[in-house]
């Protein structure tokens, strides 16, 4: 079975606090540290997985992205995928959900596959448009918010996170599935997966190569545009003390003068 | 261009969810609202939905939309929108409603903003209220001709009445191609947690991983009690397994915005107030004074959550007596 994961480079969630240009109204990503997706780390944990208990398959991590999304593919290279394709293009810059799934979608046509895993929506961008879309291009059925993923014969079955549960849904092969954040642990590459991944085969492709045309994509290609960015208004900050042994007493008291108790 | 706003409202065990009626009060305060219900339940439904705003309802009772996800529902809203041509599709942003606006996006070559928490048109312009990335707040537009779609934030709108509004019903009389039917429900488990649903709760106290272990959960699920709120937690305890999905608050769980907040243990990452900054009230207990979670926090308290929680039960218990 042939498992593409698609997977980004965001700014490092962790060390960053989003940014956007406010000339170019895009995220800001130089100057701060770039990481591969959290959940995107979890998703292709999942799809490496996945091949592991089906055998004879191949896991290939695909990104758009700049250049310095290498770093991204390598980790997951790192973390057991099997090869990885990067498209990049300076056309690229801007590009909407529609865009990127439009790329994507042509890039997975391009290599064939039974299976594409996405994250249900990236760290920073969040529309969690791209995995539908993407979808919608391929003409293939979606599975999306899998905490489970199982193959039982030509078909996928998931089980799929809702507010109150979990439904057990399936469609049949090839699918796009998108896993919830946080339904697989992240596998923590060795130190062996770090040298190995230098020597699997990594492929870069340009819109041409998968027959795109420059006004498809990027700031032209984009369905939406930003008209002003502002500053929200912080939250007036509050009270803050410190626990001297009366402070239940004190949140009593708030609560009471705010009529909550 | 016309003012016309479709709203497409979801079923829930046969009724209109509350989200997609928010949205729908939103619409009719826009322009023309019209709604569009698919489901077994869709005949019934529609004529309740004028008094939350909709002067017409285009409805296709039928259980496939029920059986299978997404498809169905996006073949017939394609064809619905190219006939029709609105000037704006609405969604609530839900899962099923996120995976239909993503495929019409394609289909009908569609610009789609998500995450909107306003929407007004300044003339002919729409403008679309997009907070992002915690400290910016974005507007944006669709800049081209033809139908945009917006997603909008959970709990952005409150739920209007248009009282003595009789919306006109339209039957669509189409059959579902059978190739829509590829991705079936096979079935349902519930996984309730206890107390007030947590989206309805006007109190909620949640913890986080200060609370240290599993186990330390029940007292915050004892000062919920207290005071007859709604436990909830973040994303960092839901993975470890202490509490099911459906507890977690933030920009990957739940939207909430209740009367009261109390983050016990919480450090504040931007993902869980992306959930829960709408609150009126916020008190934050946390032992560390440079917590993100205080710059949010109405009344914040460095303290220990173990020691402090239970005490607060105690004294809320008290004074409630
Ligand atoms: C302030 C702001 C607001 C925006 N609002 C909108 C908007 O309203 N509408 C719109 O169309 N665009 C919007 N965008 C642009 C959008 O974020 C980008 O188009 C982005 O490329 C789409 O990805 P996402 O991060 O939203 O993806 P999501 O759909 O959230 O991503 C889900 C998954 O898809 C896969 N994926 C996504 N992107 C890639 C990629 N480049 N390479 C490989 N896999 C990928 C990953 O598995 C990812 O986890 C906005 C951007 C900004 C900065
Ligand atoms: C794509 C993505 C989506 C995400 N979505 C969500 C989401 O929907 N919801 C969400 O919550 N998170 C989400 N997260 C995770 C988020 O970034 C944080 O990791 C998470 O919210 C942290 O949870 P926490 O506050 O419980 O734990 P921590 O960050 O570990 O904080 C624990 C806090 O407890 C304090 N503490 C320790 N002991 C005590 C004590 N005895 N008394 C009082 N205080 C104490 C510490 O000082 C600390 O501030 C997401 C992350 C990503 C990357």
């Amino acid at each position: 079975m042939k498992i593409i994961v698609c997977i980004k480079q965001v700014p490092d969630p962790n060390t960053t606090v989003s940014k956007l240009d406010p000339n170019t109204k895009r995220l800001v990503r130089t100057g701060v540290s770039l990481v591969l997706d959290p959940g995107d780390e979890s998703t292709i944990s999942a799809a490496i997985k996945l091949r592991d208990t089906l055998g004879s398959s191949e896991v290939i991590a695909l990104s758009m992205g700049p250049e310095s999304a290498q770093e991204g593919m390598r980790r997951a290279l790192a973390m057991g995928a099997d090869r990885a394709i990067l498209v990049t293009d300076p056309a690229l810059a801007g590009s909407d959900a529609l865009a990127t799934a439009r790329v994507l979608a042509a890039a997975i046509k391009k290599e064939g596959a039974d299976l594409i895993f996405c994250s249900t929506e990236s760290t920073d961008g969040y529309t969690g448009m791209v995995p539908g879309a993407m979808a919608e291009f391929l003409g293939l059925p979606q599975l999306t918010f899998a905490r489970e993923i199982q193959i039982e014969g030509s078909k996928a079955v998931i089980k799929r996170v809702v507010p109150t549960g979990y439904k057990t849904v399936e469609s049949s092969l090839p699918a796009v599935v998108t896993i919830a954040s946080g339904s697989f642990e992240a596998i923590y590459p060795t130190m062996k997966g770090i040298m190995g991944a230098k020597k699997k085969p990594f492929t870069k492709l340009t819109i041409a190569d998968l027959g795109i045309e420059p006004a498809q994509v990027g700031e032209a290609g984009a369905r939406e545009r930003v008209l002003t960015i502002g500053k929200v208004e912080a939250r007036a900050a509050g009270q803050v003390i410190k626990d001297d042994g009366s402070a239940a007493q004190r949140i009593a008291e708030f609560l009471q003068r705010y009529q909550l108790l | 261009m016309s003012n016309t706003i479709w709203v497409l409202i979801e079923l829930e065990n046969g009724q209109p969810a509350r989200s997609s009626l928010e949205v729908l009060g939103k619409a009719a305060k826009l322009g023309r609202a019209e709604a569009v219900v698919l489901g077994a339940a869709a005949a019934e439904v529609a004529p309740t939905l004028g008094a939350y705003g909709a002067e017409k309802v285009y409805i296709h009772a039928d259980a496939t939309y029920d059986n299978y996800l997404t498809l169905p529902a996006v073949d017939t809203l394609s064809a619905l929108l190219n006939d029709h041509q609105p000037r704006l599709l609405l969604l609530a942003t839900t899962y099923e409603l996120r995976d239909i606006a993503a495929r019409l996006m394609v289909r009908n070559n569609l610009g789609l903003i998500t995450d909107a928490t306003d929407l007004a048109f300044a003339g002919e312009e729409l403008q679309v209220t997009v907070p992002w990335g915690g400290e910016n707040v974005v507007t944006a537009t669709h800049p081209h001709q033809g139908t945009g779609i917006v997603l909008t934030r959970p709990k952005a709108f409150a739920v209007e009445q248009f009282d003595g509004r009789t919306p006109e019903v339209e039957t669509l009389s189409i059959s579902i191609n059978s190739a829509a039917q590829a991705i079936k429900i096979v079935d349902s488990v519930d996984v309730a947690s206890e107390g007030p649903a947590l989206e309805d709760a006007s109190v909620i106290v949640s913890g986080g991983r200060g609370l240290g272990k599993a186990e330390n959960f029940q007292l915050v699920e004892a000062l919920a009690k207290a005071l007859q709120g709604a436990p909830g937690a973040t994303r960092a305890i839901v993975d470890a397994g202490w509490l099911p999905y459906s507890y977690q608050i933030g920009q990957t769980g739940k939207t909430v915005k209740p009367t009261l907040y109390v983050a016990a243990g919480i450090s504040g990452a931007i993902q869980h107030l992306a959930g829960m900054k709408g609150s009126k009230y916020i008190i934050a207990i946390n032992k560390d004074e440079n917590a993100p979670i205080f710059s949010v926090a109405d009344l914040g308290v460095i303290g220990d959550a173990l020691t402090i929680l239970p005490q607060l039960t105690e004294e809320v218990k008290r004074r409630k007596a």
